[in-house]
């Protein structure tokens, strides 16, 4: 078959599917929308659509990124705009097949937007909503609308059509396009993509790699497995392009064994692009071939380093290696390599679709296209975003992630993974790019940004994320695998209360020696939080340590908890409860925490009624309680909605 | 190779292209510290103590790792580098017990003084056992460190002392992975490799478990290695001197120092200059010489009365043997000499045979082992030793390992091999067992045993028949090749399916690998030459090289690795019935008639007993009188109950060994040998390499150089020309005598010896033989035909048994066992079975068996592996309690009269 038949069946399909008159529901049941419950509400969609004798199409979709309202189920009537409903349960599922499918209700109520010329009354238009309606969506552009277990779907919204048009082209050509179009890695260092398979197509050798960086390892990120579970053909599609444009006969694709359904709708790709013959020998008809394998990691952090995980394909210990020579010289198996992250590869995909203009139009000078976000921590929509490069953090905080949860108050974001820097609410207008983030101290990382509220303690933060990255470092360079263990030494102290003045500059010192003695970004960049944290938040740190307080209230050790004797109503709740039998009192007695008891776990303050709101949480200050129990003289509060007894 | 020239601290430095920063600052003279850098191995940069700043690079490159480019400027002495640096050695004092680095008092502070203000400190200056040879400490004293900075981290973990040669006390471990790295990169062993994350970060085994169960071979590598004392010695004490010397183990021919401390051996070092180990050792030669100082050493002459043996004074001794032995007429009398002796103690009695005895019954244990090379090679080629050196091996780009478990019987040879493997080599292993080296081979051939002909022929089909042979080469440089091409028709490869039980597709894709990845290197030791065929074996490998112009050549070759240290200076010496020195023969009228000159006396014609034969002629009565010289054929021949019976049928016996052996125990006269520290002499190692042999201690009690033992006998009865008062004197004698000798001598063999032929003072020795022509003049293909061994399988015996070397022991193990920690490591014979023939005989890993042959039975412990392919069953001869030659079939070879070891019918019974 050309690809020009193969091209016109997929349209057809996607067409017969767009026009059939039989109702369509996607179900997004990427990881995220599993973890939310969405296999249920599929098992219940069949089901009742089953049981009314309904014929419809159901199809299971990758993620379209708002996390916070999945499980998110899309109905498609004929003729009609798409319709998302979010936070879908299995009650509720059934609920709208009654009103929607069978009464024709679209119940606007349950709805969350609609996508399509025409709109439902009532109803907003999804890509009008806040968090949608400022990203451009170039990586993710299939990700929720197409079955990714269907090659024709990727293929009738001009997949693979970027790779023919590559084939078509000559490698150099097909960089230089590259190269027009800005793109830079997007694992996080921002190399220009160009530069680095110019390198490795001029590199001497015969046998070629290429390699799709899947190894997504930051704690609360999963951009790669969203794109991987939602659209692996667009990754499928880069690689194959970069292999030609560099001449490559092999490739890996290195993921984490953690993600299970990705590998799976990868494998399944594999199958189906093979089976076209847009993988294997002569590729579309071209004397261009290439072979390609998924190597399941074990899940070690620094696997993503780029030798590191090359060491991990060869079968040896995930350890990283000097530079020079460099993997575009001397690589896998001591070929000629050449790495690009699971992003990037869909990115290229999309710019040899698209071209390289429209590509540069997303952007800012020097940073072109746009970046893939999980966007997490005390935001009210988290979720996987996709912005131009160069919005600024505010953007992606206040209307992205309509703010923050509770409506606190913002105080930092994370950006890059463990190794990232903490930026404070000063920086809200720093622009989003590879250099503006490292002059702030941070990275770009592969895209994890981790928000906090002013219940962070940014020393217990800086602590968190060095935990983190000393355990997972490879244990080879001395800086790096015993100058991290000092610094969670000294954290652990200061969050304890066991700090000293000089621990701040020792380790700042210390950070900065790390940073230049390490080999590879792991210990180069793992004293980033604290770094910044120290840079943006040294008031939290001297607090910790001049008053043995913490201003968030969160390090155990220097918090304590008092009965209020003027607010205890002597209910019992809190002396019942308590796990550590700290409290001592009886009924109507003002109740009285033993501090040398007290294991901070908080029982009492979270059971306390709000109407008493008799517990205080304190940190550096003490408060006046008396030391035993005495008869309660508060004024009793109104007991309008409730007995304290129903708390319990 | 390109010159680059860079700048270092300001100084310009020429460098060549490849190197490192740090090789280059190294050979400027700037000294840059390190920890984890090692000559030996690939860069690595974990310590980070070598960090430089590059004048145009990013951040601070390490100085190891960075490779030397035109025009760079490099700064290895800046705040930045000295603050990484300072910053990386007082985190690593935190993590190390290093009291006694830092201490203000350590200058004065000496082993045994007690420091009554600080003992904790004190304590820990004299109890580190790499005080004053520790690296760290050195470059804490470098960049004066007083104070550690950072707050003690401990790790607590317990030493690890399972191995019976060194500790492994990871609390002193800094981590510079060179243990991990030594055990990949060099021996490609991988017992240790680095574990966890973090500061978690440890080196372990498998499994995290005592490295006494883990895969290491125990060669000590690591330990050398270490730079701190994470990996020590047991036995650490210091030499006060060292002396440069031969080891006497395998063929290898390592050089060592052996170092002394009052009068004994305490340590062995490896010599890495200009040797063929490179520095490198096995678990043997580097902890397997303290039989020198053994209990057990023989220290005075002993003879026996009245059943017993009675010391007695060397002249009595010598009165006697020389009495006795000069009762016997020439026929009646034999001497076997040593292949553990030095050339002039070889020389010395084969002299003494022919010149003082009037016989040619002079041989030695090269007949059980390569008597078949010699034989087979010298009808090939014209000469039967190896025809390249060791240190070509690297290079090879295919090697043939047939007959030879090279990690466990050569290991230093073992380890060029998996340097070729490393370097892109193609490696073909044909060997029934599943050796070690079979994990590094890219074709396994699992041959049966005693098929090699077949196979060796069925391969040399296949390169015929697809024209790969070398046919410039065969018709300028060979003959007979027309005979040869015809005796290949009956080689097809079904039949050489059928014959060795490997499948064709196997023989010819090793075929086509041998004969196109030139150049091929062919190895092989006993398990092609101990066979009833064994010399066709040898002549199916000449036949191999030759069509294939694998011959005369770097890295190519014919190259049969002796067994014993001198075994290749034994037979150069001629401790051969039919040859003198350098294979003259005695049947050549001009050879005798300059030998009888040179020696003053008349000299047999005819060539004389082999060992073999001497056994029997000693068991028909023929013989009645043999001087045993450090041998010990109670364990080593085959059919031992033959020899025994043999022996004590002799009317007089003489035994001269280090101990009181097997054989030595049925001696009349037992006269007490030196061992190799002991004396000064030479020996030929595997290569044709002479090396010395040096004097380190004085011989241990009243004990004699063997050279003269046998010289005074000479002396005692009448002989002439036995007025040697030093082994450089026989030297002379045999570099006279020898024309392949003829430019040696002891001055000219102190760097690395010199490989023969040697024949003028002037020439520099030869590594490769047949580089312009043959020794014989052409390369002779010969015409073979496959013969099956002389005992076959059958209802009765159903199993083959064969047998070899344990890397842990040596021989008949007169050494290695009485070397306390090999016997930790190999305490006794095992018989290795298949776990298929195990379950059928319902025998399980561990148990006590009984192999039972036509000529005997002995019991040993089963080891059920899938090392030993179904039906055949494998011991190691090194036992007395499980002698496995009691059970070999004593059929020798009809040309090189070499017994039958590798192949006998047994069955194996449960007890």
């Amino acid at each position: 078959m050309t690809f020009d038949e193969i091209e016109s069946r997929a349209i057809a399909e996607w067409e017969a599917l767009e026009h059939s008159d039989k109702p369509r529901i996607l179900i997004g049941t990427a990881t995220c929308g599993r973890a939310a419950g969405a296999m249920a509400v599929l098992e219940t969609i069949n089901r009742e659509l089953k049981r009314r004798k309904i014929k419809a199409t159901v199809t299971q979709v990758g993620c379209i990124g708002p996390c916070y309202a999945e499980p998110l189920v899309n109905i498609i009537k004929s003729g009609r705009p798409h319709i998302y409903y979010a936070n879908v349960t299995p009650e509720l599922a059934a609920q709208f097949i009654e009103d929607y499918l069978v009464k024709d209700d679209p119940r606007p109520d349950l709805a969350l937007g609609t996508v399509g010329e025409d709109g439902v009354a009532g109803i907003p238009k999804l890509f009008d909503l806040p968090m949608l309606r400022s990203q451009p969506r170039i990586v993710l552009r299939n990700c929720g609308l197409i079955d990714p277990e269907n090659i024709n779907h990727y293929i009738a919204r001009d997949g693979y059509s970027g790779l023919v048009r590559a084939l078509g082209m000559k490698p150099e050509a097909v960089i230089e396009e590259v190269k027009k179009s800005g793109l830079r890695g997007r694992g996080g260092a921002g190399f220009p993509t160009s530069t680095k398979w110019e390198l490795c197509r001029k590199s001497p050798g015969t046998l070629k790699y290429v390699i799709c960086n899947a190894d997504e390892g930051d704690p609360g990120a999963f951009m790669n497995r969203s794109l991987l579970e939602g659209d692996p053909h667009s990754v499928l599609e880069g690689i194959l392009i970069g292999a030609y444009a560099i001449g490559a006969s092999e490739g890996y694709i290195y993921i984490r064994a953690e993600y299970p359904l990705a590998i799976e709708r990868l494998e399944l790709a594999l199958r189906q692009a093979t089976e076209y013959g847009l993988i294997g020998d002569n590729i579309l008809g071209s004397s261009f071939s290439f072979h390609i394998k998924i190597k399941e990691g074990a899940g070690a952090f620094v696997c993503g380093e780029e030798t590191a995980l090359m060491a991990s394909i060869e079968g040896r210990r995930g350890m990283p290696r000097a530079r020079p020579p460099f993997p575009a010289q001397a690589g896998l198996w001591g070929k000629p390599t050449n790495i690009n992250n699971t992003e990037t590869w869909g990115n290229v995909s999309a710019i040899l679709q698209k071209g390289a203009d429209w590509y540069a139009g997303f952007g800012s000078e020097g940073n072109r296209g746009t970046k893939t976000f999980s966007l997490v921590g005390k935001i009210k929509h988290t979720g996987l975003i996709e912005v131009p490069l160069g919005i600024p953090l505010q953007e992606i905080i206040y209307e992205i992630g309509e703010g923050i949860l509770k409506d606190k108050r913002f105080k930092a974001a994370q950006t890059g993974g463990p190794s990232g820097g903490c930026l404070p609410a000063s920086l809200l207008n720093l622009p989003v790019d590879y250099e503006s983030l490292t002059q702030a101290g941070s990275i770009m990382g592969s895209g994890g940004m981790v928000v906090m509220d002013e219940d962070t303690c940014m020393v217990d933060i800086a602590r968190y994320f060095l935990s983190f990255t000393q355990a997972e470092s490879c244990g080879k360079c001395v800086l790096c695998r015993l100058g991290t263990k000092q610094m969670l030494d000294i954290l652990e102290d200061i969050t304890h209360g066991r700090g000293k003045l000089e621990d701040i500059d020792r380790l700042q010192k210390l950070g900065e020696q790390v940073k230049a003695g390490s080999l590879c970004g792991l210990g180069q960049t793992a004293p980033n939080p604290v770094l910044t944290t120290i840079r943006y938040f040294r008031d939290e740190y001297e607090a910790h340590i001049n008053e043995k307080r913490c201003p968030a209230l969160t390090c155990t050790e220097l918090i304590s908890y008092y009965i209020l004797p003027d607010k205890c109503q002597g209910c019992l709740i809190c002396l019942r409860n308590c796990p550590a039998e700290a409290i001592s009192g009886g009924k109507r007695m003002v109740h009285v925490i033993d501090q040398s008891k007290c294991i901070k776990c908080g029982t009492c303050l979270d059971l306390c009624p709000t109407r008493f709101g008799a517990v205080a949480k304190v940190s550096g200050e003490k408060v006046a309680v008396p030391s035993e129990p005495i008869p309660v003289t508060a004024a009793r509060p109104d007991a309008k909605d409730s007995d304290e007894s129903s708390n319990q | 190779m390109e010159k680059i020239n860079l700048t270092i601290d300001g100084q310009e430095v020429e460098a060549r292209e490849g190197m490192m920063v740090l090789e280059a600052a190294q050979a400027a003279g700037v000294y840059i510290p390190t920890l984890c850098a090692d000559p030996d191995l690939k860069p690595y940069g974990g310590c980070r103590l070598c960090v430089v700043e590059i004048e145009k690079m990013r951040g601070l490159p390490t100085a190891c790792t960075t490779p030397v480019t035109n025009g760079m400027v490099v700064h290895t002495n800046t705040p930045a580098v000295n603050d990484v640096r300072r910053t990386a050695v007082e985190l690593l004092l935190a993590d190390h017990p290093s009291e006694c680095l830092v201490c203000d008092r350590k200058e004065r502070c000496q082993p045994f003084d007690i420091c009554l203000r600080n003992v904790a400190v004190t304590e820990r200056c004299v109890t580190c056992p790499r005080n004053e040879h520790c690296e760290l400490q050195q470059i804490v004293d470098y960049l004066g460190i007083k104070e550690l900075p950072f707050r003690r981290t401990t790790r607590s973990v317990s030493i690890d002392s399972s191995n019976p040669f060194f500790d492994r006390d990871l609390n002193k471990c800094i981590l510079c992975a060179k243990c991990v790295r030594v055990c990949d990169e060099i021996l490609g062993v991988g017992a240790v490799d680095l574990i966890y994350r973090g500061y978690a970060s440890k080196v372990a085994t498998f499994g995290d478990k005592p490295i006494i169960d883990s895969n290491c071979v125990s060669c000590g590598e690591c330990v050398v290695h270490c730079p701190v004392a994470a990996l020590m010695p047991r036995k650490a004490e210091l030499p006060t001197e060292e002396v440069a010397t031969t080891c006497p183990y395998c063929g290898v021919g390592c050089q060592i120092y052996l170092g002394t401390r009052n009068g004994q051996v305490v340590g062995v070092r490896g010599r890495r200059e200009g040797t063929v180990n490179n520095g490198f050792l096995c678990v043997k030669g580097r902890y397997g010489l303290e039989f020198i100082n053994h209990q057990d050493r023989l220290k005075a002459p002993l003879i026996r009365k009245e059943g017993n043996f009675v010391a007695a004074s060397w002249d009595e001794a010598l009165e006697l043997v020389a009495s006795k032995l000069a009762k016997y007429s020439k026929d009646e009398v034999a001497v076997l000499s040593s292949a553990k002796c030095t050339n002039e103690e070889n020389y010395i009695a084969q002299k003494f045979a022919r010149s003082v005895l009037g016989t040619n019954n002079i041989d030695h244990c090269a007949r059980l082992c390569h008597a078949p090379s010699v034989a087979g090679l010298a009808q090939s080629f014209g000469s039967g030793a190896m025809t390249n050196s060791i240190s070509e091996l690297g290079d090879a780009r295919c090697i043939l390992a047939i007959g030879t478990n090279t990690t466990e019987a050569h290991p230093i040879i073992g380890l060029e091999v998996k340097k070729a493997v490393g370097k892109g080599a193609k490696l073909i292993v044909a060997n029934p067992r599943e050796i070690d080296l079979v994990r590094f081979s890219h074709i396994w051939l699992k041959h049966k045993p005693g098929s090699d002909v077949a196979l060796l022929m069925g391969m040399a089909k296949v390169i015929v028949d697809e024209g790969l042979i070398d046919l410039e080469f065969i018709e300028q440089r060979c003959e007979d090749f027309s005979t040869f091409l015809s005796s290949l028709k009956g080689f097809s490869l079904e039949f050489a399916e059928e014959a060795t039980g490997v499948e064709k597709d196997k023989i010819a894709e090793a075929a086509r690998i041998y004969a196109t990845n030139k150049p091929s290197s062919i190895l092989y030791a006993m398990g092609i030459t101990q066979h009833s065929h064994g010399t066709d074996n040898v002549i199916a490998t000449a036949n191999l090289a030759m069509l294939t112009g694998n011959i005369g050549k770097p890295s190519s070759g014919v190259n049969p690795l002796r067994g014993q240290n001198n075994v290749q200076g034994a037979c150069d010496m001629g401790a051969l019935p039919n040859v003198y020195t350098g294979y003259q023969a005695v049947s050549d009228p001009d050879i005798r008639k300059k030998f009888e000159s040179a020696w003053g006396c008349s000299l047999p014609a005819e060539p004389g007993l082999t060992v073999t034969e001497i056994f029997d002629a000693s068991y028909q009565g023929q013989i009645k009188a043999l001087y045993i010289i450090g041998e010990n054929p109670l364990l080593s021949e085959p059919d031992i109950a033959h020899a025994r019976e043999a022996l004590e049928k002799l009317e007089f016996l003489v035994v001269q060994d280090i101990f009181l052996s097997e054989t030595a125990q049925l001696a009349d006269v037992v006269l007490p040998g030196a061992s190799f520290a002991e004396k000064d002499g030479v020996f030929t190692n595997t290569e044709r390499r002479v090396q010395r042999v040096r004097k380190a201690i004085e011989p241990i009690g009243d004990s004699k150089p063997d050279w003269w033992i046998t010289d005074e006998l000479g002396k005692r009865m009448g002989g002439k020309g036995f007025e040697f008062s030093h082994p450089s004197a026989i030297m002379e004698e045999i570099s006279r005598l020898t024309p392949s000798y003829g430019g040696i001598s002891y001055g000219r063999l102190d760097n690395g010896g010199l490989q023969w032929p040697c024949p003028t003072k002037d020439h520099p020795g030869t590594p490769i033989l047949h580089r312009e022509v043959f020794t014989r003049g052409k390369g002779k293909f010969i015409p073979l035909e496959y013969k099956p061994s002389k005992e076959l399988p059958d209802e009765e015996y159903p199993l083959v048994l064969t047998t070899g070397r344990s890397l842990y022991h040596y021989h008949t193990g007169t050494m290695t066992r009485r070397v306390k920690g090999l016997n930790v490591l190999r305490r006794e014979g095992e018989v290795e079975i298949n776990p298929g023939d195990a379950s059928s005989l319902g025998i399980i890993d561990g148990e006590k068996v009984k192999v039972i042959s036509r000529r005997g039975e002995v019991v040993a412990r089963a080891k059920v592996t899938e090392v030993s392919p179904v039906g055949v069953v494998f011991m190691t001869f090194h036992f007395a309690e499980s002698p496995a030659n009691m059970l070999t079939n004593p059929a020798v070879d009809p040309v090189a009269k070499i017994p039958e070891y590798k192949v006998c019918a047994v069955r194996v019974e449960k007890i």
